[in-house]
């Protein structure tokens, strides 16, 4: 089967013949053509595609494998979504140990981007929890790799964008929890350096941080917003709001964009309002606590047919508070600014992958409505900033980064492109190495 | 506890049925004809909640074998409160018109075998005066269409047949539903160019599912297929003839 292959970002658009996985035991389809795991196309840009070639939909393999309820190991294959682990342990008192903002994405996608969550100061990246996997090559070579048996493999295949091979199964950590309540405080700052204060004084006691910056704003209030940082509650909170529920959706492509400078500015103003006081302490459920878009099904579609580009860099710790205020204060100028500006310092923890994204400092995602050579110029602009810093650029959201950028940002690559498997590449890896 | 049998477990729509099932701790006992994929599912209900879980061993066009695989089932489950069946072939049409023996393994395969477990399980349940028969028909039997009308004609087959035997059954308190699904994205369709009429297996099961709880006599899943079918049904033969479909 032909398809237009599409990521989240719905840019860009690509053409590649999409085979379904369904048996783990199976050999991999014979291909003439490159070939590239597939998760649940939660990735933005051009890492989860291949055009021209055949994409190998991995999410058919939806087997849970072995769970522990006393240890809270839980081994699956690779195309299990993380909503489905959390349906299954969060009765049972175990929480993902680090999730991204969808819950919809896929263990083997997880791996492949080594994702990192709002707990990463504490809980490092999600390739921290893997205890092993099952990696399957296309000339049918078996590897069992954990960090200490075939750790090479490991290292390259963490993070790996799918490239070293297909991820069968994979046995993870799961996180002790008392139920499905989260304390939760947001505090409203009102400029970067705020953030900065109010980000040391909480990574020790909360282990979820993160902010909303109004990248809207300038002047005195560049880069004001709100910073939310919570812990998982005890088993009875004093109140029981309500789970978040499925209510609204978008349910076709509209001509053009809804999000545009006046929406945007609207938009930003009445976030940025949205609570009278300062601080804000709330009892609430996991989901919409760290799922807010997942109750908005395809929300993707709201940019319109053109898409959009999202963008999520990190700029080093001693580099951070005026890098920040440099790509701040060029979003803003630039009016293009972003619907939902996220902003989070990372924590030390080495990543486990030789390509991870996640390093020590400061990471700033945010998206923009795809209008064509104006985007990609102010998102060049960016890159001259971070890559002046020695930061880097996160390509599970990228569609555009320059192959030079990309060599800077990930100086492993080259070690990295000897455990690429020689029947997989992707539109992301052509476009950056070729 | 329901307990639930399933034949052709391995089906996609099958297992993701029989995910439902387990979500509800409910007791199984599946059946199909890959001892490994069998494992597999297993393992995965037990995960999922499944009390425990029973297996066969079936080709189903082993009609020498089928009494001994529903002897066990009925021994290991003790009394079935749901069977579901599923297997099914989709036949490649152009092959059954160049060759008599494929026309009829095919349609062994889609419905003899249906007819021949429908006839054993049938006399157990009405023993039993309680109980539900849920059969995977489909949209294609409601009309034979040049593309497969092979798999049409049999679906056709076990449709009527069930529609007999729902009237059989209801005076003896047994439910017999059967399920129409249209397009659904499965192993079986795998080749197909999937656009806006196609279901998630998931979907399908969540509505047999329903129908099987309701007492329901004929279930199109989705519902649309009602209609659709409804206006294919009512073509006249003589326009029919001209189209390709
Ligand atoms: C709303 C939203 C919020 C997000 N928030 C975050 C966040 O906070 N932190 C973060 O890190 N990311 C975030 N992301 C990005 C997302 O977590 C990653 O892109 C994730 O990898 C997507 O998983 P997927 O299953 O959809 O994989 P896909 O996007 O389909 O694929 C991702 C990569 O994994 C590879 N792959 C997939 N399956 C396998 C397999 N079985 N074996 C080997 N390789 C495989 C693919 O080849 C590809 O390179 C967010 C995305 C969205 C849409
Ligand atoms: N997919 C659709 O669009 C669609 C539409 C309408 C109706 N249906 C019906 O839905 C049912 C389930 O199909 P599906 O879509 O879920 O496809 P599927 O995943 O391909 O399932 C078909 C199943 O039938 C089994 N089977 C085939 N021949 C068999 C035999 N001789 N003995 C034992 N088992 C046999 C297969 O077993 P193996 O795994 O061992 O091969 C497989 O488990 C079928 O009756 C089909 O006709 C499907």
């Amino acid at each position: 089967m032909a398809a237009a292959g599409r990521s989240w970002g719905r840019y860009p658009v690509t053409t590649e013949k999409v085979v379904a996985l369904s048996d783990r035991h199976a050999s991999l389809p014979k291909s003439d053509v490159p070939v590239l795991p597939l998760g649940n196309a939660r990735s933005y840009g051009d890492s989860c595609l291949n055009d021209g070639g055949v994409l190998l939909a991995a999410r058919g393999l939806d087997h849970f494998i072995a769970f522990d309820p006393a240890s809270g190991t839980l081994t699956c294959e690779a195309g299990v979504l993380f909503s489905e682990i959390l349906d299954l342990a969060v009765p049972q008192g175990w929480f993902l140990p680090v999730t991204p903002g969808t819950r919809f994405v896929t263990v083997g996608g997880a791996i492949a981007n080594d994702v990192h969550g709002k707990n990463h100061h504490r809980a490092g990246t999600f390739g921290h929890h893997v205890l092993a996997f099952e990696l399957l090559r296309t000339d049918g070579t078996r590897l069992r790799c954990t960090p200490t048996e075939n750790a090479e493999w490991f290292a390259a295949t963490v993070g790996g964008l799918g490239l070293t091979g297909v991820v069968t199964w994979a046995a993870i950590q799961l996180r002790r929890i008392a139920g499905p309540w989260m304390s939760a405080e947001n505090h409203r700052f009102g400029n970067l350096s705020e953030f900065f204060e109010l980000s040391r004084a909480s990574d020790r006691d909360y282990e979820y941080t993160v902010s909303w910056i109004d990248c809207v704003a300038s002047g005195k209030a560049l880069g004001r917003g709100l910073f939310s940082r919570a812990n998982h509650a005890p088993a009875s909170p004093d109140s029981r709001p309500a789970a978040g529920n499925r209510t609204l959706g978008v349910p076709f492509t509209p001509p053009i964009s809804l999000i545009n400078p006046l929406s945007l500015r609207a938009f930003n103003q009445l976030y940025y309002h949205r609570q009278r006081k300062s601080v804000v302490h709330a009892t609430t459920h996991y989901q919409p606590f760290f799922y807010p878009l997942d109750s908005i099904a395809n929300w993707n579609r709201i940019y319109g047919p053109r898409g959009f580009l999202q963008y999520q860099c990190v700029v080093p710790p001693e580099a951070a508070e005026t890098a920040m205020a440099e790509l701040v204060s060029t979003i803003s100028a630039g009016g293009a600014g972003s619907f939902l500006a996220v902003l989070k310092q990372f924590g030390d923890k080495p990543s486990p992958g030789m390509l991870s994204f996640p390093r020590p400092g400061a990471t700033l995602a945010l998206d923009f409505p795809n209008g064509g050579a104006p985007t990609l110029a102010l998102l060049d602009r960016l890159d001259a900033i971070v890559d002046g810093v020695g930061g880097a650029v996160y390509p599970a959201k990228d569609a555009r980064m320059s192959g030079a950028h990309f060599r800077r940002y990930f100086p492993q690559w080259e070690a990295f492109s000897r455990f690429v498997d020689p029947g997989i590449s992707s539109s992301f890896w052509r476009r950056v190495t070729e | 506890m329901q307990r639930v049998l399933i034949i052709g477990a391995t089906s996609a729509i099958a297992e993701a049925t029989a995910r439902i099932y387990a979500e509800r701790g409910s007791r199984l006992h599946l059946v199909a004809r890959s001892a490994d994929r069998l494992k597999t599912i297993t393992e995965d209900l037990r995960i999922r909640g499944a009390a425990e879980i029973g297996h066969g061993s079936l080709d189903v066009n082993d009609v020498s074998a089928h009494a001994a695989v529903l002897d066990a089932a009925w021994a290991d489950l003790g009394d079935v409160d749901v069977v579901l069946i599923a297997h099914g072939t989709l036949p490649d049409q152009k092959a059954c018109e160049a060759s008599v023996e494929t026309a009829l393994a095919e349609f062994a395969t889609n419905a003899t075998s249906t007819i021949a477990l429908l006839t054993l399980i049938s006399n157990r349940m009405q023993q039993a005066r309680r109980g539900s028969i849920a059969v995977i028909s489909s949209v294609a039997g409601d009309r034979g269409r040049s593309s497969n009308y092979l798999y049409g004609s049999a679906k056709a087959a076990v449709s009527a047949f069930l529609s007999g035997l729902r009237q059989r059954m209801a005076r003896h308190g047994v439910d017999v539903i059967t399920i129409k699904p249209g397009f659904v994205d499965t192993p079986m369709t795998r080749e197909f160019k999937k656009g806006a009429l196609w279901a998630k297996p998931e979907a399908i099961a969540s509505g047999i599912v329903k129908a099987v709880d309701k007492g329901r006599s004929v279930a199109y899943l989705p519902w649309f297929w009602f209609g659709i079918m409804t206006i294919i049904r009512s073509i006249p033969e003589f326009l029919f003839k001209r189209l390709s479909l």
